[in-house]
């Protein structure tokens, strides 16, 4: 696969990439039933399931998360049966468009999908779906932009600062033939005829207060136990787990839980320091994974994180969940106006990853990113030795605050150097960009 | 089972010690590699272990197992772990009422008073063989990891009587060990495991702390692990003895060296 050969992560070679289909590691999460029998059988079967891949390290099951900038940065993919937490930026603008992506990413594979909302209607999130940047309108451009480039970066050998052009280029635009995560156009919506064609099922907090519950009330939120009750139904009637024997199911689910912890869904772990349910969360995201573990899905859940007040909450759900995305964006904070930040939109903390089989697992060494959301295609480069110059005399940021630079360890960069966005396109990517700082 | 840091703790297989309760945990970094290697170390010791995995998936611990060199499955089959997989077991006590008393039953509950369901899993399956032959050396049981009992809605003192009985039994009357897991929220206020760290500390006759370097993420130094050798039942007439290392984690082991001594520095 193009992607795979040509992304390289600072962590691994890329000469591990091409040795992934002869590695015979067993995905991790088994599914019950008798397809589990026989490693390898069910081990190629798996991989056949559209829009996923082995992970290079361990050999997991992962699926895009519908921005390929961010799966490299995870490592490769989201790992099925996991869950991606994304911390929401302030204004909930940047957290639900990768919300979008994610589910985009489902359609354009046909995964089944399950979005679960209190605020919105699903068919409404479903409606806004950013259009997939399909490869016929895109691949001349592309190749074109792809010659400059090429022609560009050999004309400039790096004299002085020559262990940049030993750092790995990271992957830049669509690829023709690409199976593992798209590229979508923001501006655009997602054809009807595609949403038509996928197989959804909404849920919708307000919708379903009228349901029967089976089980007695515990400590859980009302609305949890509903969205916890309608996701084990969909995973057990259409077969995701193989237990059913009457469907045996080959399909990813792809599970998008919007906003929660927020008042909406009745839980008041956002309104005040002592809540009354203060385990309702943690006890909600607990059996989620449980289920997921036990299922062929994977489920990204955007929090409004900066609104919990008991911050023990936020590290105790952090410790629950998988893999945690911190966005910050810029919009209302000072950081608007510094100059450093002009170009960018915002942040991207990349909180944990999980080590899954493993003792260790792919990290890459940057630990400082900013995103920007453009109109134009990225890719991503060393900058030329003038702008350098140029950065040199910028003013250094007032303070190393926790939310960002803490956990960077920058003293052993003795330069600092960006990379920029170059491009001359009117697909409107999202961005993620790799900012080192002193 | 890591080669170096049984040198650490002058430990092998073949001696090891008994009645002990030992604490890890982990503050701003991942602990597990802990985890990983005393149920490697104890299963090689031909203990019997009891693992309650509240954490992650049983295949996850048997892959990493495998590289480090035991097979849990095998284990499991012929009867020397007891693996409780909390994930899934949790699905079945949410969904489903079950006639019987279950150890995560805590999660159908209100309030939870107490861990008992739990304590009574524990102790049923570290029970001394009937038939009188000990082909196992001592029970062991592995925690992993107790503050996902808080966040579950066992309060901090609960989780304590727990441990409480638990030591009782396992420690005391069966001379077996104890390892368990907890988070170190570190500044972040979460009192119920600061209770939970701080009561567990005092009772345990060693603390390995593994936290994430001061200065920040690196590539070559994963972080810093703390070594407390404690003597908690006498009084504290002797220094208890501390070491400190810095290691890495590789691929099937975990290398350990002195501050400053990594060998990407020299």
């Amino acid at each position: 696969m193009a992607t795979v050969a040509t992304c390289g992560s600072g962590a691994g070679s890329p000469g591990s990439m091409v040795a992934a289909g002869s590695k015979n590691n067993v995905t991790s999460f088994q599914r019950r039933g008798p397809k589990a029998s026989g490693s390898d059988s069910s081990y190629s079967r798996l991989v056949s399931i559209p829009g996923t891949r082995p992970s290079v390290r361990n050999g997991q099951l992962l699926v895009s998360t519908g921005l390929p900038a961010l799966d490299q940065l995870l490592g490769g993919g989201l790992a099925v049966g996991t869950v991606l937490l994304i911390e929401e930026d302030k204004y909930n603008i940047y957290s639900s468009l990768l919300f979008k992506y994610f589910l985009a990413e489902g359609i354009i594979n046909g995964h089944t999908l399950l979005v679960a909302s209190a605020k919105e209607d699903p068919a409404d999130i479903l409606q806004e779906l950013p259009a997939p940047l399909l490869d016929d309108n895109g691949k001349k451009d592309f190749d074109e932009d792809m010659r400059n480039i090429k022609t560009s970066d050999s004309n400039i050998k790096m004299k002085i600062a020559w262990r940049y052009q030993l750092l790995p280029q990271m992957e830049a635009g669509p690829v023709s033939s690409s199976r593992f995560g798209h590229y979508y156009d923001a501006s655009k919506k997602m054809p009807q005829e595609l949403i038509e064609a996928s197989k959804w099922h909404g849920f919708f907090s307000p919708e379903k207060s009228s349901s029967t519950l089976n089980i007695e009330p515990c400590s859980l939120t009302h609305g949890y136990i509903k969205l916890l009750q309608f996701i084990q139904n969909i995973i057990y009637e259409e077969g995701f787990d193989g237990s059913n024997p009457q469907r045996k199911q080959e399909n990813i689910l792809r599970i998008g839980i919007q906003n929660l912890g927020s008042p909406l869904w009745g839980d008041d772990v956002c309104c005040t320091e002592n809540c009354d349910d203060s385990h309702s969360l943690t006890k909600f995201l607990y059996v989620l994974r449980g289920l997921l573990r036990t299922s062929l899905s994977a489920c990204i859940i955007t929090m409004p994180t900066h609104l919990i007040q008991n911050k023990a909450i936020i590290a105790r759900v952090t410790n629950l969940s998988d893999t945690v995305v911190g966005l910050e964006s810029f919009i209302g904070s000072d950081r608007e106006t510094n100059p450093l930040y002009k170009d960018y939109h915002g942040l991207i903390h990349i909180r944990q990853i999980p080590r899954l089989n493993n003792l260790i697992y792919d990290v890459s060494n940057v630990k400082d990113l900013a995103f920007k959301l453009k109109r134009k295609l990225f890719t991503i480069e060393m900058s030329k030795l003038r702008d350098l110059g140029r950065l040199v005399h910028l003013p250094l940021l007032p303070s190393r605050d926790s939310t960002y630079g803490g956990h960077s360890d920058d003293a052993r960069l003795l330069t600092r150097y960006l990379f920029f966005l170059k491009g001359k396109y009117t697909f409107c990517i999202f961005n993620i960009v790799v900012v080192y700082f002193y | 089972m890591f080669p170096e840091l049984n040198n650490l703790l002058n430990t092998t297989p073949d001696r090891a010690e008994q009645g002990k309760l030992t604490l890890l945990c982990d503050d701003n970094t991942d602990g597990s590699f802990l985890v990983h290697h005393f149920l490697s170390f104890y299963l090689k010791a031909n203990c019997k272990v009891c693992f309650v995995a509240l954490i992650q998936s049983f295949s996850h611990y048997n892959i990493v197992g495998q590289k480090l060199g035991v097979s849990l499955t095998a284990a499991r089959e012929c009867g020397q772990l007891v693996f409780l997989e909390g994930l899934k077991s949790s699905v079945d006590v949410f969904f489903r009422a079950q006639a019987e008393p279950h150890p995560l039953q805590f999660l159908r509950e209100a309030n939870t008073e107490n861990l008992q369901p739990l304590y009574e899993f524990v102790r049923e399956a570290l029970k001394p063989m009937d038939d009188g032959e000990t082909a196992w050396r001592c029970p062991v049981l592995l925690v992993d990891d107790l503050s996902v009992l808080l966040s579950l809605g066992a309060g901090a003192v609960a989780v304590l009587d727990f441990i409480h009985y638990c030591r009782a039994t396992v420690c005391w009357e069966r001379k077996g060990n104890i390892v368990a897991l907890v988070h170190d929220s570190g500044d972040t206020e979460d009192e119920e495991n600061n209770i939970l760290l701080n009561g567990l500390s005092h009772q345990s006759h060693l603390i390995l702390r593994a936290e994430g370097l001061a200065t920040g993420f690196c590539k070559d130094v994963h972080g810093q692990l703390r070594i407390l050798w404690r003597t908690p039942s006498q009084p504290t007439a002797q220094w208890d003895r501390s070491l400190t290392y810095q290691y890495k984690i590789q691929d099937k082991s975990v290398s350990f060296f002195a501050k400053g001594m990594s060998p990407a520095v020299l």
